[in-house]
């Protein structure tokens, strides 16, 4: 049994993207502020802060978690994905990314990277969703500029690039 | 916003949650996939001083049939429950409920003894737990005890759980060779409910159950009617369960749901 005193601060670790973390945290900590206040993770998003608008959606040992409904203390010894982790190197993006681009699937890009965590995770488990299904799974997230339409679209073309493999597509 | 400061407890066995429960009482809150909590937390609606995390104790992840019966321990996440290979053939109400509550990714962290806790009154699994007529298994330091659905719900958020008690998990009756059935209207797919029916057969006739009108969800069983006579009990039904106006519906619009989704799910259960 651990407890942790409410007016202390306590160290938190875990995987972040593969690589070890570790930093302080009071227990009342949202796993979102930890990410970007101690960590400097900033890829992840803050909107409504009660689960609803899913832009702080992140991955926690292969679970999909809203990182503003979860605390720092809880993941300590977890692996965490967020949206820093999908690029293969700094200077490329994947290829849901590619295909956001080349679909225009986001504006301001406040909800993306919540979107582009619950897609990479979904595509990986569901490789040939239809579109019925990419928009339940969006039915978790809001966007306010794109009015789903190209999102949609990028996940589907994505999905069908990720089915095969073998071609190589350029990131301009 | 925020949550206010507590200290957090890593139980590590059912000992240390019960007593942690004990000493703290109603200052103290179980924490499981934390979908209505840490809600109710970040926006100050709760203000508990002792959070008791339960999801590291295994004892508490199992889905057990036992018997005539499907045991859901208190650390069953919904998606573990959805993914679960018997769901359809031991609990089909629950098979074409889950899918309703919130969204795949708060699912995947949601816990269903999590949801019957908060007992949001619009919420899908407490619903399922009433049409079905399961039991609560309550667990404190100084004794155990099942609640039956109809008697755990005591009001909008409120429950039968003492301060002390810990939902160890729930107890759901497997009905063989049921017809079942289950309709939902919301804002949008994964909000919560304007209202929602559940219907199914029973021996006697058959049994509808309604979430998101009154402050608990509530049920009624009636033999086969004929036409005229079932509208009468679901018009009679629907203004017992004296529904309210509020910013998503108005009374009358949830009255009107009631009549019109129970009239279809008992044709369909019927047929």
């Amino acid at each position: 049994m651990t407890r942790l005193k409410a007016d202390q601060r306590h160290s938190v670790r875990f995987t972040l993207n593969g690589k070890p973390v570790e930093a302080q945290a009071e227990p009342r900590m949202l796993l979102s502020d930890f990410l970007r206040h101690q960590l400097g993770a900033t890829g992840t998003h803050v909107g409504c802060e009660h689960g609803v608008c899913g832009a702080c959606t992140i991955v926690v040992d292969g679970m999909l978690t809203r990182s503003c409904l979860t605390l720092a203390a809880q993941v300590d010894g977890c692996e965490l994905r967020t949206v820093e982790g999908l690029a293969p190197s700094a200077d490329r993006l994947g290829v849901l990314q590619q295909a956001f681009r080349r679909n225009h699937a986001l504006q301001c890009g406040f909800c993306t990277a919540g979107i582009l965590m619950s897609l990479d995770h979904y595509l990986a488990k569901n490789p040939t969703p239809t579109e019925a299904d990419i928009r339940d799974l969006l039915s978790g997230h809001i966007c306010r500029c794109t009015g789903y339409t190209p999102i949609i679209q990028a996940a589907l073309e994505a999905a069908a690039q990720l089915a095969s493999p073998q071609k190589e597509t350029s990131d301009a | 916003m925020k949550p206010p400061a507590f200290d957090y407890l890593r139980a590590e066995t059912v000992g240390d949650v019960l007593e942690g429960l004990a000493q703290q009482g109603g200052d103290a809150r179980v924490l499981a996939g934390g979908q209505s909590l840490m809600a109710m937390l970040n926006m100050r609606l709760a203000k508990p001083k002792l959070l008791i995390d339960i999801m590291r104790l295994n004892e508490l992840r199992q889905i057990e049939r036992k018997g005539d019966a499907v045991v859901i321990g208190a650390g069953v996440r919904q998606a573990d429950l959805l993914a679960w290979p018997q769901l359809g053939e031991t609990l089909p109400l629950v098979a074409l409920a889950l899918p309703w509550v919130g969204h795949v990714q708060t699912r995947s962290r949601g816990t269903i003894c999590g949801s019957l806790a908060h007992a949001d009154p619009s919420a899908e699994m407490p619903l399922a737990l009433v049409a079905l007529g399961g039991e609560v298994l309550l667990r404190s330091a100084r004794r155990r005890r099942r609640v039956a659905a109809r008697d755990f719900f005591a009001g909008m958020m409120l429950t039968a759980r003492a301060d002390d008690e810990l939902i160890e998990g729930i107890s759901l009756p497997v009905v063989k060779g049921s017809r079942v059935a289950f309709r939902e209207v919301a804002r949008r797919h994964g909000d919560f409910a304007i209202v929602a029916c559940a219907a199914m057969k029973t021996p006697t006739g058959v049994r509808l159950a309604v979430g998101g009108v009154a402050d608990v969800p509530t049920a009624r069983d009636w033999p086969v009617l004929d036409g005229c006579a079932l509208d009468d009990a679901l018009n009679a039904f629907a203004y017992e369960l004296v529904a309210r106006d509020d910013v998503h519906a108005t009374a009358r619009y949830r009255r009107d749901l009631v009549r019109m989704i129970g009239r279809d799910l008992i044709d369909e259960v019927l047929q």
